[in-house]
């Protein structure tokens, strides 16, 4: 027979975890909507430098020397492992860092990480893993000026050839119930394919080269930018649903014990009744 | 008079779009004037002035470097940041230029290179004068 009083306690404190993670529910629903529509107002941005470095591609005369697309001899390589800072997201972290241990026992080659996110430099410390750069407390808004020295510190080891390839993982939000993880490589740029009779013919000021040059950083910057978004609106939409399914859980758990509380506080009066009636007819006897 | 579709987008908002009669915008090799049917150009922009021109209206936006594509149709600018000058803030962007204008001075000391102290100034620079002109045309 459970104690009447601890039933009391647990229900209050199981209704006490609802009204937390409804509230989690809620915040977390707000914050994915500005993410989602700040991931939405950049896609002209880099849809249009997307555009331009294919067109400039399609240039074969100049040969596009630039550092940043030059594919050399692969001997290491850079993933850019982008991670919620907190937990109480469902399975999002468990599946961003399964996903980079499974590339890297792929990979022949050895692998550098720079880890944005605690939750993917702490996998990455306990592992073992190279970690060259961290970035935490990146925050829920992080604007795009935030995000630059993730992209210069890229830009700069791989123009140096401390790598020559350069991966992003991060989480890619599709709608509120489905996130995927996902592996993109990022470096030497690959411009996208166009499609024919899209051409322009563009006089270049100052020079093709020129423009190739000042676009190419910001690409990657935009890059990391939406892949850092993503990653905001994947974990919030996580945390929404997981907070979402232990309010319900909760719910259900306090009608089981609102039951038990009933049976058992019903048996405490049946008892003393018994009790009561007992000991008037021992008396009378 | 035929006028030509603007758009100045930014990696984090799209900051201006309309039709308008005329651009002007701050090339690295030289103030770019675009009318419409202008050929189609990619050129490279420096931190400055930007100005659309609609029936003899003038609206000016402080731009820091980006790029300018004009099309057969439309103009667009990849800027870096851009503000239109009602969001300028006076007071910030004095003490901005001040701030760059000091670490010109200073660069030996803390290790910056002239060419990115030169470049915070010029973008200190543009978003100060772009306010004030706005200020002007309020006082007329």
């Amino acid at each position: 027979m459970p104690d009447i009083r601890k039933v009391r306690r647990r229900i209050k404190s199981v209704q006490n975890i609802a009204k937390i993670t409804r509230a989690m529910e809620m915040i977390a629903a707000s914050k994915m909507r500005k993410a989602q529509e700040r991931g939405l107002a950049g896609r002209p941005y880099s849809e249009k430098i997307q555009q331009v470095i294919a067109d400039l591609a399609a240039l074969n005369g100049i040969g596009l020397q630039h550092p940043l697309l030059q594919r050399r001899e692969v001997k290491k390589i850079l993933v850019v492992h982008i991670t919620p800072d907190r937990g109480l997201c469902g399975g999002l972290n468990a599946n961003l860092n399964r996903r980079l241990a499974g590339f890297i026992t792929e990979q022949k080659n050895p692998v550098g990480i720079i880890a944005v996110g605690r939750k993917g430099r702490d996998f990455s410390a306990r592992a073992g893993l190279n970690v060259s750069a961290e970035f935490t407390d990146i925050g829920d808004h992080p604007g795009f000026l935030d995000t630059i020295p993730v992209s210069r510190i890229i830009i700069e080891e791989y123009s140096k050839g401390a790598f020559d390839m350069v991966y992003i993982s991060y989480a890619h939000f599709i709608s509120t119930m489905v996130q995927k993880t996902a592996m993109k490589q990022l470096l030497p740029v690959q411009p996208a394919a166009i499609p024919a009779g899209q051409n322009v013919d563009y006089i270049y000021e100052p020079g093709s080269e020129a423009v190739l040059g000042g676009l190419l950083p910001r690409f990657v910057e935009t890059e990391i930018y939406h892949a850092i978004l993503m990653t905001i609106a994947s974990e919030q939409s996580a945390r929404m649903v997981a907070m979402r399914s232990a309010t319900d859980a909760a719910g259900e758990l306090i009608g089981d014990l609102t039951l038990l509380y009933n049976k058992v506080r019903q048996e405490a009066i049946t008892r003393e009744l018994l009790d009561i009636t007992g000991g008037a007819a021992a008396l009378e006897g | 008079m035929s006028s030509i579709k603007l758009d100045i987008v930014t990696a984090e908002r799209v900051v201006y779009s309309g039709d308008v009669d005329m651009v002007i915008a701050p090339g690295v090799e030289g103030q770019l004037g675009i009318l419409p049917h202008h050929a189609p150009l990619m050129a490279l922009l420096q931190a400055g002035e930007l100005v659309a021109r609609k029936g003899g209206q003038d609206e000016i936006l402080a731009i820091s470097g980006g790029f300018l594509e004009v099309r057969p149709d439309r103009v667009i600018v990849l800027a870096d940041a851009a503000e239109r000058a009602e969001e300028i803030d006076m007071a910030r962007a004095q003490a901005a230029r001040k701030r760059a204008e000091d670490r010109l001075r200073d660069r030996k000391a803390i290790g910056l290179d002239e060419a990115t102290a030169e470049a915070a100034l010029k973008r200190a620079i543009a978003r100060l004068s772009v306010a004030e002109k706005m200020q002007q045309r309020r006082k007329m």
